[in-house]
């Protein structure tokens, strides 16, 4: 009988919601799915990147962050920040 | 409690060893060298891994030879290669993942081995070939490749094939690409030998492995609206049989059963599967811990296995309304789902496998443990990958979680597990009692003790 036992998983979710109260209401949903559906995006709206290309003989735009990790928010990103992906030439270690 | 003598998988007196492992024992491990895939062929001569960083290794197992005959023969690398690199669509401003994803090997047919391997949107088809002879005394060039002078030939000789050091290359002979909007996550070589299908989060593709420009949608899930997605498609298999057979699981933790006689396009399933829930029950966590990470169907194509996070499933085919056996992978976890969840090991795809004979399973935990189930006498064991016991022929010792309580000697707490050591990729041999277990870089090959 689980009548007065709160379930472990309900102790756990008490838990979360006190840590994250503006979690959303639809559990695993739409939200959770479409980060996954988006795995790889990065942002780049060649839209804008256009008018600022446009723009930027007259000033001068908000430069890359240094660290060049996450590229999204006001930073317009161009094709050098983009990080590099290096083609791998070093062969597996299980193969040793 | 005393450990129960038999093991899991065999008879009474059956105990794993260590075999073998592979890999680097470096503290820092690289992203690249994550093992992502490990497959057996059908032989099981051959077992195959991925990695993150796009590479396939392949081993193969040496002949049993007369000097050790406590021992199985052991697996050495066969062949290495790149299958997959990085690559970026600037149109859709995507990055693509080098990783494989699957590899799964085609029957043979003839001296080749073929295995397709996939990563989220391309998959390709290897052909790989052994060479031990060469030809030698051509007329038109000599030894080194180059040209003979043409009026210095006087005769005319037969090439002989001479023996060389055995070559192994890997060919791509297929390149299946542009067909998935979405990350694949599984890839089935259907019976028929002919065609195989590749899923992603919302579509399955069949494709003909002879043709690469062309591959029919047979479901597709995505809603007109995205705002009404509810659930992906997680994993897909071919029945081992019937090649008009397939199904697909899916994130709500339910599974459908398709018939490509049916329809061409199989948004319809034939059957349905999912357990009921008791409303009460569910929590904010419900839904997630559900969703169903790989589906395996048995060597007998009678049963279905699932992986969802804290248990595994065996369904009879031909019911619909329930599960016929349940196993608790790592119950224990059900109580921490809170932190699960803000570690993100919540999301967690373990996979699991059949023995050859489909009376037991395996699946991977945390801490380097994984388990294995016997369907036959309802025994559990819980054995750990470590280095620590790697000596050749050791016998692998039962672990065990305390859960509360007082913690006994040689059991570890809940707390005190690494949940960054994680072992989702398993395999079994297709027929003897040989396991292969990836743990994170490193390859593991465990047999049992002849006796």
């Amino acid at each position: 009988m689980q009548d007065a036992v709160v379930s472990p998983e309900k102790t756990e979710e008490a838990k979360l919601k006190a840590r994250y109260p503006h979690l959303g209401t639809k559990p695993g949903g739409s939200d959770l799915l479409r980060k996954r559906l988006q795995k790889g995006q990065k942002y780049f709206d060649s839209g804008d990147y256009n008018m600022a290309k446009a723009k930027m003989k007259n000033k001068q735009l908000p430069t890359a962050a240094a660290e060049k990790t996450e590229i999204t928010g006001d930073h317009i990103p161009t094709p050098q920040d983009l990080p590099q992906r290096k083609q791998s030439l070093v062969a597996s270690k299980l193969a040793v | 409690v005393n450990a129960p003598r038999g093991g899991v998988g065999g008879g009474n007196d059956f105990q794993w060893c260590f075999s073998q492992v592979k890999g680097a024992i470096d503290e820092d491990v690289a992203e690249a060298d994550i093992i992502s895939t490990v497959e057996f062929n059908c032989s099981g001569e051959l077992l195959a891994t991925g990695d993150k960083g796009g590479r396939v290794v392949i081993f193969q197992r040496e002949q049993e030879s007369k000097n050790r005959l406590l021992s199985r023969g052991e697996y050495n690398v066969y062949s290495t290669f790149q299958s997959h690199e990085p690559e970026f669509d600037y149109l859709k401003s995507l990055e693509i993942e080098e990783k494989i994803n699957k590899i799964r090997w085609l029957p043979q047919q003839n001296a080749a081995h073929f295995l397709l391997s996939a990563n989220d949107k391309t998959i390709k088809l290897w052909k790989i070939s052994e060479r031990d002879k060469r030809a030698e005394g051509y007329n038109l060039k000599d030894e080194d490749g180059r040209l003979r002078d043409q009026f210095r030939i006087t005769t005319l000789r037969v090439p002989v094939l001479m023996p060389m050091d055995l070559m192994v290359e890997a060919s791509p002979r297929r390149i299946f690409a542009n067909a998935h909007t979405y990350h694949i996550n599984s890839i089935s070589v259907n019976s028929d030998y002919e065609t195989y299908l590749s899923a992603d989060d919302l579509r399955i593709n069949l494709w003909h492995l002879e043709i690469t420009d062309r591959s029919f949608n047979i479901v597709d899930i995505k809603p007109a609206n995205m705002e009404e997605l509810t659930e992906v498609i997680t994993a897909a298999e071919c029945h081992p049989h019937q090649c008009n057979v397939f199904v697909y699981s899916s994130s709500k933790g339910t599974i459908r059963l398709c018939d490509t006689r049916a329809a061409a396009l199989c948004d319809r399933h034939s059957k349905f599967f999912e357990e009921p829930e008791d409303p009460s029950s569910r929590s904010f966590f419900s839904e997630i811990i559900s969703s169903i990470s790989d589906v395996k169907f048995s060597h007998s194509g009678r049963y279905m296995m699932t992986r969802d996070y804290l248990s595994v499933k065996v369904w009879d085919l031909n019911m619909e309304n329930r599960p016929v056996e349940t196993y608790q992978v790592h119950e224990y976890l059900r109580s921490k789902l809170c932190s699960l969840y803000e570690n993100d090991c919540i999301f967690d795809k373990f996979e699991c496998c059949w023995n050859g004979s489909d009376s037991a399973i395996m699946t991977g935990s945390y801490n380097n443990f994984f388990r294995m189930f016997d369907r036959n006498t309802r025994r559990d064991i819980t054995l750990e990958a470590s280095r620590e016991n790697s000596k050749p022929r050791a016998m692998l010792k039962p672990r065990k979680v305390c859960t509360g309580g007082k913690r006994k000697k040689d059991e570890i707490s809940v707390d005190s597990l690494d949940f960054n050591k994680k072992i989702l990729h398993t395999a079994w041999h297709p027929k003897e009692n040989v396991i292969a277990v990836a743990a994170t870089n490193n390859l593991y090959i465990f047999q049992d003790k002849i006796n």
